[in-house]
């Protein structure tokens, strides 16, 4: 494990992560994603955070098809204001 | 004493649920309950992360329904019609109850010094495979819930809910470049509320 990613250089990482937003939206042109795998490949924290942010959105894409249940007391409290008996 | 059972199959089809609903039978909107108020409460919290708001939020959902059946007109499913009816009632309740969301438009909208990545681990989870238990559920609903609702809602609707940038950008009075810059401050720091987690797991070989 290693943090050698320390961001220094602080406009260089917004910038980076700037064009990560692109990437990840698929809005880059072929040549710039070229551009963009350059210092993603030079830099392995780099690569973890894409990789990551890349899951990060894969699952909260399965989150919508999770099921889900309604806590009982908030169930009976709405069928009381619908006024419906179970 | 045990409630009486009401027999539901009836109304399984949606026809049939729109025309009791359309009737004004108390069954119908039983049903109606019973099928979809999971999934709007669980919607609701998502935009609003407090549970007493949720509530109130699904209560008014089923109440407008109810009230606005005739106006349904059948062009998308009941439960689409249902939960855009809930993201209008949390999108009001976000602006009445929180000064701040209805301010941050002037938020500056560029990725900030604290959301740049920290934890540098890699993950040993595949999405793609991954079956989503119970406790990766409650990790991924508690790190939304501690965006700011700014930024929160802007998550929520494009990638949970699937608008697109135009339509995110339509329903929040928002430009569409703040949408994409909020989207991705979202994705940043959820990245980095779950990999305190994810980091961690599968790491004890």
């Amino acid at each position: 494990m290693t943090y050698s990613h320390t961001h220094d250089d602080i406009a260089r990482c917004q910038e980076l992560l700037g064009q990560l937003k692109a990437y990840v939206d698929g809005e880059l042109a072929a040549e710039l994603r070229h551009d963009l795998e350059l210092p993603l490949a030079d830099c392995p924290d780099c690569r973890v955070v894409f990789d990551t942010l890349a899951k990060t959105i894969m699952l909260y894409h399965t989150l919508d098809e999770t099921p889900v249940e309604l806590p009982p007391d908030v169930e009976s409290r709405l069928s009381r204001r619908l006024n419906l008996s179970f | 004493m045990p409630e009486p059972k009401i027999d539901l199959s009836v109304y399984d089809s949606e026809s049939a649920l729109l025309d009791g609903l359309r009737a004004g039978e108390p069954d119908a909107c039983t049903c109606l309950l019973k099928r979809f108020a999971p999934l709007v409460y669980a919607k609701a919290l998502r935009m609003v992360a407090d549970p007493d708001e949720a509530e109130g939020v699904l209560q008014l959902t089923f109440i407008k329904a109810c009230e606005k059946i005739d106006t349904f007109e059948g062009r998308s499913g009941l439960g689409t019609w249902l939960y855009r009816i809930a993201t209008n009632e949390a999108l009001m309740q976000l602006r009445r109850g929180h000064a701040a969301f209805a301010t941050l438009d002037t938020l500056d909208e560029m990725i900030q010094p604290a959301d740049l990545p920290q934890n540098l681990h890699a993950w040993p989870i595949d999405p793609a495979r991954a079956a989503l238990n119970e406790e990766l559920h409650g990790q991924l609903e508690r790190a939304l819930a501690l965006l700011p609702a700014s930024l929160r809602v802007v998550f929520v609707l494009r990638e949970i809910e699937g608008l697109s940038t135009e339509a995110t950008a339509a329903a929040l009075d928002l430009g569409e470049s703040a949408v994409k810059v909020r989207l991705h401050r979202a994705r940043l720091r959820l990245r980095e509320l779950l990999a305190g987690y994810l980091a961690m797991e599968g790491d004890g070989s």
